[in-house]
């Protein structure tokens, strides 16, 4: 049934295409002109397909394949939000186009990916890679190979499996190094010559890592160590302290059967929410001072922890064995409200722009769930083949994502 | 210490621990076997990758396990790697499941049966 669907889209997408063109133009109706802005894709991880899906009408469009391994697989957006860039486990980094629903560009970069990010200027798309460890930069126009920044563990030394990357102000990115201890700052406002400024003993194996919406602090988190490790980008000379240090100090962390996403990070108002290592608890924090305020016990190990784009709530889904469950956090109360059980193995979630509606991708039964922020009420379904990964076109407008 | 050296280095442990692990009562049955191989695609997968070639966890395929003990695969699934992300995995395997994971990936990982994903 989907490959017929895929099919009959597939032609339409083909007709569409060909409408484009001069000569053919008045032969067949051209798709109607429209915006990307309520636009989004799901990543089917099992069968590398990219699924675009329309947030407005709640409907799935398309599905592009062809994207190689996407277990783990993430996307940022071009400026414009008609291009989704996907970076997949196995080094593959493909353009999708969502407009005519076809690969623009695909370069195999790396031999294992784990992510990357878009420079704020939209020019310029950074991979983060396992194997080999290192950062690939490339042309966002084209795909070309920009700049290739090798991570180190020591000068010579092998690399570094790269986890954390974001995109900061000004043409920069950073990342952390999880066998280095370190983290990277790079300038690229000269492409052909990157300055990269590195942090060492920042603290033991830095897992994953966030950026504020206001691109000032970069905050990883430590897997080797109950604590983060926080850098004021808006220093001159940037360095990195704990906070939040010996969160769980003293006692037996419970096993981490998946680790936690920092990068869909939880600000509400002055205060920021983040999953603990080894710990059934959310942790809040004051944005001020960078104490902890709070701590919320929660169903699972916290795996992502995101903010309403509002700050009203904040979601929470878990790691295996607790992953049917999603929690939603009220900030005013700083309470858990409700328990939703969309379905088995809730692997992401994704706002709307706005918030009224989070989209919900539940691996193992096949579905995504769009759920009502206000009533809780389930709006829609729609049938997705192991869906994990939600991203919709409003991330292009934010650092960070 | 390089940090190379840490996964080799732990699997000393794990071989020690092997030990400690009592002779696996059968193979699971044809249902818990099908669970099985699911998990260790998708929920192994997570660090691992879904095919297995690596992530923030080692590869996992017959030739990066090559030149380890089934037993000690086993052990490392079961006790963990203190150290490192791997987490013990006995409180959702009994010894007969991680015995049977820990030889399916030495020997190739079936893909699932009947299910095209």
């Amino acid at each position: 049934m989907i490959d017929a669907r895929r099919r009959t889209l597939l032609a339409a997408g083909a007709l569409g295409s060909l409408a484009g063109t001069a000569l053919l133009g008045g032969c067949v109706a051209a798709p109607p002109l429209r915006g990307t802005g309520d636009l989004g894709v799901v990543v089917e991880r099992a069968n590398g397909t990219l699924a675009i899906v329309d947030t407005t009408r709640r409907v799935l469009l398309a599905e592009v394949g062809g994207l190689g391994d996407l277990s783990h697989a993430s996307v940022v957006f071009s400026r414009d939000g008609r291009f989704a860039y996907v970076f997949g486990r196995d080094g593959g980094l493909t353009k999708v186009d969502l407009l005519t629903q076809r690969i623009a560009a695909r370069v195999m970069q790396a031999g294992n990916s784990i992510g990357g990010a878009i420079s704020a200027d939209g020019t310029l798309v950074a991979a983060q890679n396992y194997t080999p460890g290192g950062v690939k930069v490339f042309d966002a126009a084209t795909l070309a190979l920009v700049a290739d920044l090798p991570a180190e563990t020591t000068p010579g030394g092998p690399p570094s499996r790269v986890v954390g990357l974001v995109d900061l102000p000004g043409r920069r990115f950073a990342w952390s190094l999880f066998d280095a201890n370190a983290l990277c700052i790079a300038d690229l406002s000269d492409a052909a010559r990157p300055r990269i400024t590195r942090l060492d003993g920042i603290g033991r194996q830095p897992y994953d890592a966030l950026v504020t919406p206001d691109g000032r602090h970069y905050i990883a988190g430590l897997f080797g160590e109950d604590g983060l490790a926080l850098v004021d980008l808006w220093q001159p000379q940037p360095v990195a302290r704990r906070i939040l240090d010996g969160y769980g100090r003293g006692e037996q962390p419970l096993p981490v059967f998946k680790m936690p996403h920092l990068r869909g990070w939880a600000v509400a108002g002055r205060r920021a929410y983040l999953p603990a290592i080894g710990r059934h608890e959310v942790l809040v924090v004051d944005t001020d001072t960078w104490q902890e305020v709070g701590r919320i016990p929660v169903a699972g190990q916290p795996v992502f922890v995101m903010a309403r784009p509002d700050g009203r709530q904040v979601w929470v889904n878990f790691a295996v064995p607790d992953y049917d469950r999603v929690q939603v956090i009220d900030t005013v109360s700083q309470r858990i409200v409700t328990t939703l059980t969309p379905g088995k193995a809730v692997l992401h979630l994704e706002f709307t722009p706005r918030g009224e509606a989070v989209w919900i991708s539940t691996r193992d039964d096949d579905r995504v769930s769009v759920v009502d922020t206000a009533s809780f009420a389930t709006l829609a379904t729609l049938r997705v083949a192991s869906p994990s990964g939600i991203f919709f076109t409003a991330r292009a407008a934010r650092l960070g994502l | 210490m390089t940090p190379r050296a840490v996964p080799v280095l732990a699997w000393v442990p794990a071989f020690v621990l092997a030990a400690a692990l009592p002779c696996a009562a059968g193979e699971p049955d044809a249902a818990r076997q099908q669970q099985l191989l699911r998990m260790v695609r998708q929920d192994c997968g997570s660090c691992h990758g879904m095919r297995l070639t690596g992530g923030l966890g080692p590869a996992l395929t017959p030739g990066a396990l090559a030149d380890r003990p089934v037993e000690a695969i086993a052990a490392t699934i079961y006790h963990g790697r203190p150290g490192t992300p791997m987490p013990p995995w006995r409180t959702m395997l009994d010894e007969a499941d991680t015995q049977w994971i820990a030889a399916q990936l030495q020997a190739g990982l079936p893909d699932l049966r009947g299910a095209a994903r």
